[in-house]
């Protein structure tokens, strides 16, 4: 989405982190729109996770600059990261408190306004009335997934960062969140930045993905276009390719 | 500082004591036990000595005093390692919450807690073992603050050793209050102590309270000047382990270590 024509709900430019001599995130820069999904590809270990903790400022990068909104996060951290909010299959809810605990509890470190009603609110909206009162620690999986992206709408973020969200749900589950993402996005003028491993979702839900390798963006485009634009059938085999490729290249990893 | 992310730190603290009575036991359970054990020691030693100390006042009173300091050091680690042991920081640091209000939070959590076993001391002490704190009169609010000061110091500096050297380093900061009670001189006069000691225990808030306290007792004017270098001390030693944990905190944002934190990421 061209940077004029639309509302930045993030920018990044020039991001690097390195680990000593190990680079991780090597020179990144990209922009998510107001309302626009962005998807975050790459195999493991290409840099997708430090990214998404440099914007969630518990990874300070070696240099570069991350903007939320108009929020600088290196100086305005707990500005930017009050209009932010995430969820990730690493990152679970405290299990020794219940689903409705959880929710006040982070309510009120966002500062949710009308805190029950919101929490009321998402507990229908994510089906978890029934497991209201339920410790997470002994939910499912899937249930798990499902109070961790109630968690990550309560402040009715401007940027919403999701680390593989439908990894643990059953096919009809993932459907209805994909669904609601999508309507969040664009009704909510949100702007999501999601990675996923399962190509199938990324043509379904992304507007444009990011092909990551080894720190660096290989590609960037319409994910329904991409694979046809470089002689791939789908996006899957498009995925291995790049995954592939620049294992050929040793030299250009620094470790 | 906003109210409610320190509001937040507390509400979690106050749904895992309501959940939980196996948390809730230790805030009492131990200052009973001490009461309780001390009580009769110092009734025997009372029983059998000629001397002119009532020992009930001095030992009971000391341990009690030095057990609650414990208390809002213990307090807070366990506040702190709840979101260790609940792999939480992610979810915490990734959001709007300050440091600042974190730790406030968790201090306010500590002292909360140790107020309980604080009534629970006076409870059981005073009846039973006709321990009167108030034969130290008003001297005792300054000595409570010199100790909840200090126990708060010790408290954020044991949460920053955990969290620069690891959830298995939680073995090593149980046992600081015990490290430091020779040098706080609680049963014994600080001239009993070897030079070296001495000086340690100079840099030690309490050792000027239980020096404060046995003078009270036994009639002398208890001197202002201690009194307040004591409170000056401890509220040093609160910036210090708070600027400790912030430069903690920092380190671990830098290295990467908070997003991935583990016993075995930590070196």
């Amino acid at each position: 989405m061209p940077e004029s024509t639309a509302a930045v709900a993030l920018r990044v430019r020039d991001l690097r982190k390195n680990y000593g001599e190990v680079l991780a995130v090597d020179g990144v820069s990209f922009e998510v729109a107001a309302g626009e999904i962005l998807g975050l590809l790459g195999p493991n270990g290409a840099g997708k996770t430090t990214i998404i903790n440099t914007i969630l400022a518990v990874l300070t990068p070696s240099s570069g600059s991350i903007r939320i909104g108009n929020m600088d996060v290196a100086r305005q951290r707990s500005l930017a990261l009050a209009r932010t909010n995430f969820a990730a299959v690493y990152a679970t809810l405290p299990g020794n408190l219940t689903v409705a605990q959880n929710l006040r509890f982070f309510g009120l470190i966002y500062r949710v306004r009308s805190l029950s009603r919101r929490v009321e609110e998402l507990l229908r909206q994510f089906q978890l009335e029934a497991l209201r009162d339920t410790k997470c620690g002994v939910l499912s999986s899937g249930e798990l997934t499902r109070v961790a992206l109630a968690k990550a709408l309560l402040n009715r973020p401007r940027l919403l960062l999701l680390d593989e969200p439908t990894a643990s749900l059953d096919p009809a589950a993932a459907r209805d969140t994909r669904s609601l993402i999508r309507t969040l996005a664009r009704d909510g003028d949100c702007g999501v930045l999601w990675t996923s491993h399962n190509m199938y979702e990324v043509e379904e839900v992304c507007d444009r993905v990011l092909f990551l390798s080894h720190g660096r963006i290989l590609l960037a485009g319409d994910p329904r276009e991409l694979p046809r634009q470089h002689g791939a059938p789908n996006l899957e085999e498009l995925f291995i390719q790049l995954a592939r490729e620049p294992l050929a290249h040793p030299a250009e990893r620094l470790a | 500082m906003r109210v409610a992310p320190v509001a937040a730190i507390l509400l979690r603290q106050w749904y895992l004591l309501r959940g939980s009575p196996v948390r809730a036991l230790p805030m009492f359970a131990w200052v009973g036990i001490d009461v309780v054990l001390w009580g009769f020691i110092s009734r025997f030693l009372n029983s059998v000595s000629a001397a002119a100390i009532n020992f009930t006042a001095v030992f009971l009173g000391a341990v009690l005093l030095w057990d609650l300091c414990g208390r809002v050091m213990q307090g807070l680690t366990t506040a702190f390692l709840e979101d260790v042991w609940t792999r939480n920081f992610l979810n915490l640091f990734a959001s709007p919450l300050r440091i600042s209000e974190y730790v406030t939070g968790l201090v306010i959590a500590s002292i909360a807690t140790s107020m309980i076993g604080l009534a629970v001391m006076l409870a059981l002490a005073v009846p039973v073992f006709g321990l009167s704190f108030l034969a130290l009169g008003l001297h005792l609010l300054l000595f409570l603050l010199v100790l909840y000061g200090f126990g708060v110091a010790l408290g954020i500096l044991a949460s920053a050793m955990v969290l620069r050297f690891g959830p298995a380093s939680e073995w090593l900061v149980w046992p600081i209050p015990a490290l430091l009670s020779p040098f706080c001189a609680v049963f014994y006069p600080l001239t009993i102590l070897p030079a070296w000691m001495r000086g340690v225990a100079y840099a030690l808030p309490p050792s000027y309270v239980f020096e404060g306290m046995r003078a009270v007792l036994q009639g002398r004017p208890l001197a202002l000047l201690p009194v307040l270098c004591a409170l000056t001390l401890a509220a040093l030693e609160i910036a210090l382990a708070g600027y400790y944990f912030v430069r903690v905190y920092r380190r671990a944002v830098r290295t990467g270590l908070l997003a991935r934190y583990s016993a075995e990421t930590v070196s």
